[in-house]
């Protein structure tokens, strides 16, 4: 009798076979792209050793230390503050019924759309010493500029609480997914035994849904590291600010390199959580049988406790900023909008366009290779280069550009003495570089999603296709084409989104002279221009709003039960420059 | 066990095929006659599916030739016709239906050289052919397994292939509606002049199905021929298995005959003194009264199986060795009573003997 394992290799043989005859080479493409792709983030792994001289030493005496501080009380600052948030609305819109809670399963979606530094425009507009709110408490109070106590927004507390209500989304997603996919059972179970509510949570609920409540978290934490728009503004120093100011102020390539590689080890730790926090939620299905959440019938206090419970993320994240940005571009809409601000929309538009149809060509190509032929080596290649998701925009920013300069002399050199041309600069300060950096933090998005699709296309219904008289060409025309449009639009519309709120990569690498919405919102912000930098801040979150609309459909169109919700990760959500 | 190649239908010969160390199919030679349906059967990884693709050239062909209708598909001087260019067609395990296509789209996707009025005209012809007419604007989610697979029958002869093959067809279905499709699978390709070949790991749906049968094991063809032959004539033990369940009488040849406790056996060619098994199916032995110098054994076990019954029988064969249990088929209802003695004679013409297994 064969074996069990011959079987198999059997099974897998026929799949894999010669399946994609006519696409010869593709895997070759794949391992090459991730290759590319890769090489910022070795080029700075690779500066580890780089003798960085003095400035090293410097650095570790003076600003160093603060920048760990920093970005440790972040971390733990965003993390509890998303986890609140995050975990309690999850639950009270997934296990509890109460006015409204229908519209908070997706309208709880919304701060997504903003990016942090424009949250932090708009509440420092709305908080600061000369605005609306102080000064109406003055007027209203009598009060003198030192007669009362205010909150400073500017401040590490502030930029814990910016980041929390915009990032939040991350923890609400995956756990309410996590929620939703506990059995019913296991619940019911919990109260028989003599558990309340709260005890079925504590002691059921929760631990069942840990993992994906973990994995959320590490996604939230990442975008924290990423974040330069919020803090640079707060002027709360931590290594991507450090990265910036030790490359643009000090010139210091090295040293901006081994900070990059410091918080690269942060990045790598969160990345280690996430994926084995993903891998142990296979395990968590406790019963296949699933039914409509029974949800606590909430009466009375309960019911208004958990409405403001809900409605306060949506207000405080997205509506109350949404408003300020709106009624501060209406005030200045006709001095600001003008041949300029439409040429810096054409410029934001012109990359997310370039980066969104480049990162779906690339992704295709990967993922084609992988089906052609499953390789470890591919297979590998293909979460290489899948993995700029996790690295802040200024690490790859810095990685390329250290490389850049000496590729471009290269060609150059080359050009000149073989055809006598010359290629002049061709990434350092252009907009082929700045693509690529946005390739390098986006193609997971696109990757996820392409993959996500073509995985649904059985290898046998190329076999059909083909044994019915249809050539590769064709089949990809009439049956891969159709089949997958949809997904490409998707992947296509998500990356485009992230272009547009990107921040530090843009800041570090846009060619001279060439602004867009984010940059002209962050230089006009830096200005205290708070109210001329509404009309690029609105823009942004108007695009932003997109991918939540995709979201929410996602969200409704899975039934209670199925296996859940959208995908998340690295596929969703905003990018906070 | 080469036979003369007709000149039209299918012809295997000397296909052999690795995936890197492992010899998947092993020098496969077979034809299948124009109307003829040829089966495949084995366990699973035996080579059937990988045979199935290098024949629609879903795989390059390493060794060997395949000819269809005289013409050399794929050869080892480099010919290999592109599977969208070959006569023939495929019916998947997964059916493989075209999730964004009508049914009467996936039926007249292998149309394409025709105009669109025959190609309608065709497809529903074909969609009529297999009870489907009513269904052809449905898309293939809102369908059974059970009608995804008629339209997935459908859209494999639609074209009017050459050579028809079907891989595990039934596999996917519960066994109440396999039997309903499996005859509906007959007579739909019974009535073309297609050579068909039918993948399956099950020895009835093969018997069912086929004119002819090949049985492989381990990339290789141990036995091909019509159901009866290998039924009656088995070449080896694997294959008497495969049709019915056997009962195994051990013994050593003496003087060209094996002795065993139910009497001589003709030892084929086997030397004096071999190890040898006799293998003898259940429908083989004939029950009657105890007779003088017969072989005779106790009822341990009569049950009825509906159309015929079975009788569990224990052999005394001596002091030192273990009671022989045989398993003995009779067709009426009237069994012997569980304790009874009964005589037994054994069919000496269908006793099979192999040598005995190691052990």
């Amino acid at each position: 009798m064969a074996s069990f394992q011959t079987a198999l290799n059997d099974r897998l043989a026929s799949v894999i076979g010669r399946g994609g005859r006519g696409f010869d080479g593709w895997s070759l493409a794949a391992v090459a792209v991730a290759a590319i792709l890769a090489a910022p983030i070795l080029v700075i792994l690779g500066h580890v050793f780089v003798p960085a001289g003095d400035i090293w030493a410097h650095l570790a005496s003076t600003v160093l230390p603060r920048y760990v501080f920093n970005t440790l009380w972040l971390f733990v600052g965003v993390g509890a503050g998303t986890l609140v948030i995050g975990v309690g609305c999850a639950w009270l819109v997934t296990m509890c019924r109460f006015p409204g809670a229908g519209v908070f399963e997706w309208a709880l979606l919304l701060p997504f759309a903003v990016p942090a530094y424009v949250l932090a425009y708009a509440y420092t507009g709305m908080f600061e010493f000369a605005g609306p709110v102080q000064t109406w408490m003055r007027e209203a109070f009598g009060w003198g500029p030192h007669d009362y106590w205010f909150p400073e927004i500017r401040s590490l507390g502030g930029a814990v609480a910016m980041m929390s209500l915009v990032l939040y989304p991350y923890v609400y997603l995956l756990s309410r997914a996590a929620f939703l996919e506990q059995s019913v059972c296991v619940l019911e179970v919990s109260r028989t035994l003599g558990s309340g509510p709260w005890r079925s949570f504590a002691t059921v609920a929760l631990p069942l849904a840990r993992p994906g409540i973990v994995a959320g978290l590490s996604l939230a934490l990442m975008e924290t590291l990423n974040d330069f728009g919020t803090v640079d503004y707060f002027a709360v120093d931590t290594f991507t600010t450090g990265i910036y100011r030790t490359w643009l102020g000090l010139g210091e390539a090295a040293a901006a390199a081994q900070l990059a590689a410091i918080l690269l080890l942060f990045v790598f730790s969160l990345v280690i959580i996430e994926r084995w926090s993903r891998r142990r939620m296979r395990f968590h299905h406790t019963s296949n049988r699933y039914r409509r959440l029974p949800g606590y019938r909430l009466t009375g206090a309960r019911a208004c406790g958990a409405f403001a419970a809900c409605v306060s993320p949506i207000l405080l994240g997205f509506v109350l900023p949404g408003a300020a940005l709106l009624a501060w571009s209406i005030e200045t809409a006709e001095e600001v909008i003008d041949a300029r601000f439409l040429g810096f929309a054409f410029n934001s538009f012109a990359l997310a366009t370039l980066t969104s149809v480049a990162a779906v060509g690339v992704a295709v190509v990967l993922v084609y290779g992988t089906r052609r032929r499953q390789s470890t080596l591919i297979t590998a290649s293909v979460r290489v280069a899948g993995m700029g998701y996790a690295v802040p925009g200024a690490v790859i920013a810095v990685g390329i550009l250290l490389v850049s300069s000496q590729i471009d002399n290269t060609i150059d050199g080359w050009l000149r003495a073989t055809l006598g041309v010359s290629s002049g600069l061709i990434f350092t300060g252009t907009v082929a570089g700045i693509v690529f950096a946005y390739l390098v933090r986006f193609l997971a998005i696109s990757l996820n999603t392409v993959e996500a699709s073509l995985s649904k296309i059985a290898p046998n219904m190329d076999a059909a296709a083909r044994t019915l008289g249809h050539r590769p060409g064709s089949m990809l025309r009439r049956v891969h084409a159709p089949l997958m449009w949809g997904s490409l639009l998707t992947a296509a519309t998500l990356v485009f989104v992230d272009v547009m709120k990107e921040l530090p990569a843009t800041i570090i690498m846009r060619p001279f002279n060439f602004d867009t919405l984010a940059i002209r919102a962050y230089q006009l912000a830096s200005d205290e221009q708070l109210a001329e930098a509404s009309p690029a801040a609105l823009g942004i979150v108007l695009v932003g709003i997109v991918p939540v609309i995709l979201l929410s459909l996602a969200i409704a169109r899975s039934r209670p039960g199925s296996s859940a919700g959208p995908s998340t990760g690295p596929s969703t959500g905003p990018n906070h420059g | 066990m080469a036979e003369p190649a007709p000149r039209t239908g299918l012809q295997v010969e000397a296909v052999s095929h690795r995936f890197g160390e492992r010899a998947v199919v092993d020098d496969v030679s077979f034809s299948v006659a124009p109307g003829e349906i040829f089966c495949l059967l084995g366990p699973s990884g035996c080579g059937k599916t990988t045979l199935l693709r290098l024949i629609a050239g879903l795989e390059t062909l390493q060794h060997g030739r395949v000819v269809i209708n005289d013409r050399v598909m794929a050869d080892t001087t480099g010919i290999d016709v592109p599977p969208e260019n070959r006569p023939m067609s495929l019916l998947f395990q997964d059916f493989a239906l075209f999730p964004h296509m009508t049914a009467l789209q996936n039926v007249a996707f292998g149309l394409k050289a025709l105009d669109p009025g025959t190609r309608r005209e065709r497809s529903l012809e074909v969609l009529g052919q297999v009870g489907m007419l009513g269904h052809a604007e449905r898309y293939p989610h809102e369908l059974s397994g059970g009608e995804q697979q008629r339209i997935a029958l459908a859209r494999a002869r639609a074209p009017r292939p050459r050579v028809m093959m079907l891989d595990e067809p039934f596999s996917n279905l519960d066994v109440s509606l396999r039997s309903q499709l499996r005859d509906l699978v007959l007579h739909v390709i019974k009535r073309t002049t297609a050579s068909s070949v039918i993948v399956t790991h099950d020895p009835e749906e093969a018997m069912f199905m086929g004119d002819r049968i090949a049985v492989m094991r381990d990339g290789r063809i141990l036995q091909q021929g019509p159901p009866e032959e290998l039924y009656d004539r088995p070449l080896n033990a694997f294959v008497a298995e495969l049709f019915s369940d056997v009962n195994r009488i051990r013994g050593v040849v003496r003087n060209g005959r094996v002795e065993t406790a139910l009497g001589d056996v003709a030892a084929n060619e086997f030397a004096d003194g071999t190890e040898v098994e006799a293998l003898v199916r259940p429908d083989s032995l004939i029950l009657g009264p105890v007779e003088e110098g017969g072989a005779s054994g106790t009822v341990l076990a009569a049950r009825m199986l509906g159309e015929s019954s079975l009788v569990h029988l224990g052999v005394a064969q001596g002091a030192d060795v273990e009671d022989l249990h045989l398993h003995v088929r009779i067709p009426s209802r009237s069994r012997p009573r569980e304790g009874n003695t009964v005589g037994i004679t054994l069919d000496t013409d269908r006793v099979f003997v192999f040598p005995a297994p190691e052990c």
